[in-house]
């Protein structure tokens, strides 16, 4: 007898963690344990409080999701290969959240008593279930933070920034140089004025077991109490306090002052049992904790040059490294390095100033259009911004408009130096179209609101989304409700803000695949920028002009925006805004890691999680385009 | 009703007890065993069943543990008739003797509803096989999931002769057409489409699913 039904299954659990770390006779023998559950629309897998079933699930085919009742929230939302309702097993107690299908499901159970024989035997299933329990704790907020194995969700509070710095991971020296604990002291010296080092780990049979340090050197050799004869193990100090390499800052302090030391050594799993990874020194702590952002925030406002603020860009930049790294919720992290970001632009128009011969004519603002504006630009990308000043009288517009266009200049380079490119279209404050007074842009908007051809719907979509960086409040707020008015009065540009965003087809067809790049540079690729990210960002726009909601620019924060406008949508707007946290996090992780925009991403190279989990937003970008299509009426503009 | 001779085997004696329990009312609580049988041709008479692949199917749950396919050994039968060496010489499964299969078969089925993508011919394999065994034929009441499908369409879209095939099926529903023509493979996809069917019918009892289905309406009168 053979069963093809268990080979089937077998099958699809290979390709998901952490089944894919199974053998295959394992794979198999699990396999024909699972039972496979058809769940229609609707249909209660199980319910709060609950008590555990002795089996957890995988999805199929279709998805659940995981509510909090209490909340009455979505926390999750699984689909094909996510696992779900495991935590509450391993940590035998009743269910903390509703699992419940969003449409027809095919889910597998799997018994909790063949699979926890592998959790004990495979290092690498315990790895992955831990971390995913892990990574639930963090934040349930951040859907791409979500590991799949919630089944619980603990707090964590976003308001609370001065955890910040606690979660921050220290860098270490990962270079160890170890001598025996024979080696004499004079050749320890020697070794350490060569490799410029300040300690010297001494090990035995590849286990840390003492540490010499410079301080050793000159309180034990220097005062003659032991002679430059002696063997390391005569002065080292025994045993090494040992950590695990993942230590945050704060952590690794504490560990110092409780000691009083000024090395750490770092072990595969912390103890002193196992090999030596990495050696933390009270230097390297200092050097981790220049990345702290109120320091940064301090060190740009100091700088007297953009040479000055170049570097510390860089900073910045490992930051927003180490929050990526740490999982740490994208709306906190994008609100940290925008505001790191703001503050450099800022800097680099305080320095233009100082630069021009006279004080500005009239009050002025700069503003930042596009992604920056949004506050949703965390690598270096292109600039997009304009210049807004006070009306003037028709005779002095020329003179003024010269004189802002000079300082425009100084800033877009400055800000070309520190590392935003020019943008290729010319949308820059240098450019005298977007170098205006506020009647001139009130003028140019109405035209656009009134007039929407294609370029008009474009320039809107990048403009609108405007926030400033710089200036005079009270005139930016003029402009806003100009354009508001308007549109109120034009209610037919909405249809065709709402049209042109949905140009872009939701990514996904009918069996759920990529829509990949049909030809061009970035053939087979697929464009992120362009096909999820601007379809859930530009609908968000249309929304909440549509709304008369001003001074929210930012995608996530208008989706929050709607969802407490428009109770009914709620669902939709919220799982909107976490797909549009989720997908900048993938974009710039994605940047990050290939050092450009981030924004082509090779299919290929992603994990099948990764691809799941891309997956996951398109749907949410289907639901939107459909209400816009619905509340737009847009087939009647087309 | 067969008759509960002295000759029938313990087996059979086994499987005639289990209806002594009637059917339950909810569709939830039913029993319904899904079979799918590949066969050298489709002469009922003439042709032999080469393998067995079924199911069970409770409460929209299948255990992997409880289905189980099994290859025939048909080779002491009509080979000249019958081209069954060149499809078996392929295969190097083990197989079992037709009277072992069926005792497998009767074992899982015991009074559960029988589904099947065309049941009648099925139904009529196994009936002809438990015949050459000196055994009366199946008791179970029967399914068929391409009646039913038809059935769950809207009236519009529904073929004027009703016939769909077991690929049809598996495109609309999306079911992966992995093992497709194996036993089970192909009971597999069956079991899936019927519970896909299920919910789109929403049928308020197990009998008024039993009478969705025409051919059962016309068993009960045979």
């Amino acid at each position: 007898m053979k069963n093809t039904i268990s080979f089937r299954i077998a099958d699809f659990l290979k390709r998901y963690p952490p089944f894919s770390n199974l053998s295959v006779v394992q794979l198999e023998a699990l396999s024909e344990e699972v039972s496979i559950s058809y769940k229609e629309k609707d249909s209660l897998v199980f319910e709060i409080d609950e008590s555990a079933h002795d089996q957890f699930y995988v999805v199929h085919k279709g998805a659940v999701a995981l509510w909090d009742t209490g909340e009455n929230v979505i926390l999750d939302i699984c689909d094909e290969g996510d696992i779900f309702g495991l935590r509450p097993l391993m940590a035998h107690e009743n269910y903390r959240l509703r699992a419940r299908t969003q449409e027809e499901t095919i889910l597998y159970a799997i018994p909790i008593a063949k699979f926890r024989p592998y959790i004990k035997e495979n290092r690498r299933v315990a790895d992955f279930l831990v971390e995913s329990f892990a990574s639930n704790t963090r934040n349930p907020y951040d859907k791409s933070n979500r590991g799949q194995l919630l089944g619980n969700a603990d707090q964590f509070n976003p308001r609370n920034e001065s955890r910040l710095l606690d979660l921050q991971p220290v860098e270490f020296s990962k270079g160890i140089v170890s001598v025996a604990p024979e080696t004499s002291i004079k050749a320890i010296a020697q070794q350490m004025t060569s490799k410029g080092i300040g300690a010297m780990l001494i090990e035995q049979r590849g286990i840390p077991i003492g540490i010499i340090t410079d301080k050793d050197l000159r309180n034990k050799i220097a005062t003659g109490d032991h002679s430059i004869s002696a063997k390391a193990k005569d002065i080292m100090s025994s045993p090494v306090i040992t950590y695990p390499t993942k230590l945050t800052i704060t952590q690794a302090q504490m560990a110092m002052m409780k000691s009083n030391i000024s090395h750490l050594v770092l072990t595969e799993d912390g103890t002193v049992n196992t090999k030596a990874i990495g050696i933390l020194s009270k230097h390297d702590l200092m050097l981790s904790l220049g990345n702290n952002p109120a320091v940064l925030v301090k060190a740009i406002k100091r700088s007297r040059s953009v040479e000055d603020i170049k570097p510390l860009r860089n900073g910045v930049m490992n930051l927003l490294r180490g929050y990526l790294d740490q999982n740490i919720p994208m709306a906190l992290t994008s609100k940290i390095i925008s505001e790191l970001n703001d503050s450099c632009i800022k800097q680099v128009v305080k320095l233009a100033m100082e630069k021009m011969p006279s004080k500005p004519p009239v009050k002025f603002a700069w503003l930042a259009m596009g992604s920056q504006g949004r506050s949703e630009q965390l690598l270096h990308t292109d600039q997009d911004n304009a210049l807004l000043f006070e009306d003037v009288a028709e005779d002095d517009f020329e003179a003024t408009q010269r004189y802002f266009l000079e300082l425009a200049k100084y800033i877009t380079n400055g800000l070309n130096f520190i590392g935003y490119e020019f943008c290729p279209a010319d949308m820059m404050a240098s450019n005298p179209k977007w170098c205006n007074s506020l009647s001139g842009y009130q003028k140019m908007t109405s035209k656009w609101i009134m007039n929407p051809g294609p370029d008009e719907v474009l320039l809107s979509s990048i403009f609108f989304d405007y926030n400033r960086a710089h200036g005079d409040k009270e005139l930016v707020s003029k402009l806003s409700r100009h354009i508001f008015d308007t549109v109120k009065k034009y209610p037919i540009f909405l249809s065709h803000l709402a049209s042109s965003s949905l140009m872009n087809p939701s990514p996904s067809g009918f069996f759920r695949q990529f829509l990949v790049e049909q030809d061009g540079e970035h053939k087979d690729f697929f464009d992120l920028k362009q096909r999820a990210l601007m379809p859930l960002v530009d609908a968000a726009r249309v929304l909440i002009l549509h709304h008369n909601v001003p001074d929210i620019s930012n995608t996530w924060e208008r989706y929050e925006k709607l969802a407490e406008l428009e109770p009914n949508n709620k669902e939709t707007f919220l799982a909107c805004s976490y797909a549009s946290k989720a997908l900048l996090r993938f974009r710039t992780k994605q940047g990050l890691q290939n050092n450009d925009s981030g924004r082509y991403i090779n299919l290929e190279l992603l994990s099948k999680e990764e691809k799941m989990k891309l997956k996951r937003t398109f749907k949410t970008i289907k639901e939107i385009q459909e209400l816009l299509n619905i509340r737009f009426m847009v087939s009647r503009v087309r | 009703m067969a008759e509960t001779t002295p000759t029938l085997p313990e087996f059979w004696k086994a499987y005639e007890a289990s209806f002594r329990q009637g059917l339950p009312k909810k569709v939830s609580e039913a029993n319904f065993v899904v079979l799918d049988t590949e066969t050298t041709g489709f002469d009922l008479k003439n042709d032999r069943i080469l393998s067995i692949g079924a199911l069970r199917i409770k409460n929209g749950t299948i255990k992997a543990k409880e289905a189980f396919e099994v290859f025939l050994d048909q080779t002491t039968f009509d080979a000249k008739t019958v081209e069954i060496h060149g499809i078996l010489k392929k295969g190097k499964v083990a197989r079992i003797p037709e009277l072992e299969g069926l005792q497998i078969l009767l074992r899982l089925l015991e009074n559960a509803v029988l589904v099947a993508h065309h049941v009648r011919f099925d139904v009529g394999m196994v009936n002809q096989a438990l015949k050459r065994q000196g055994l009366p034929k199946l008791m179970n009441p029967e399914l068929d999931t391409s009646v039913l499908f038809n059935k769950s369409l809207p009236r519009l879209k529904r073929k004027q002769e009703g016939h769909y095939s077991l690929d049809e099926l598996s495109e609309y529903f999306d079911i992966p057409k992995t093992d497709r023509h194996t036993a089970l493979g192909d009971a597999y996809i069956t079991a899936i489409a019927f519970l896909h069917i299920l919910e789109s019918l929403q049928p308020v009892s197990l009998e008024k699913l039993l009478k969705k289905d025409r051919f059962w309406e016309f068993w009960k009168f045979l």
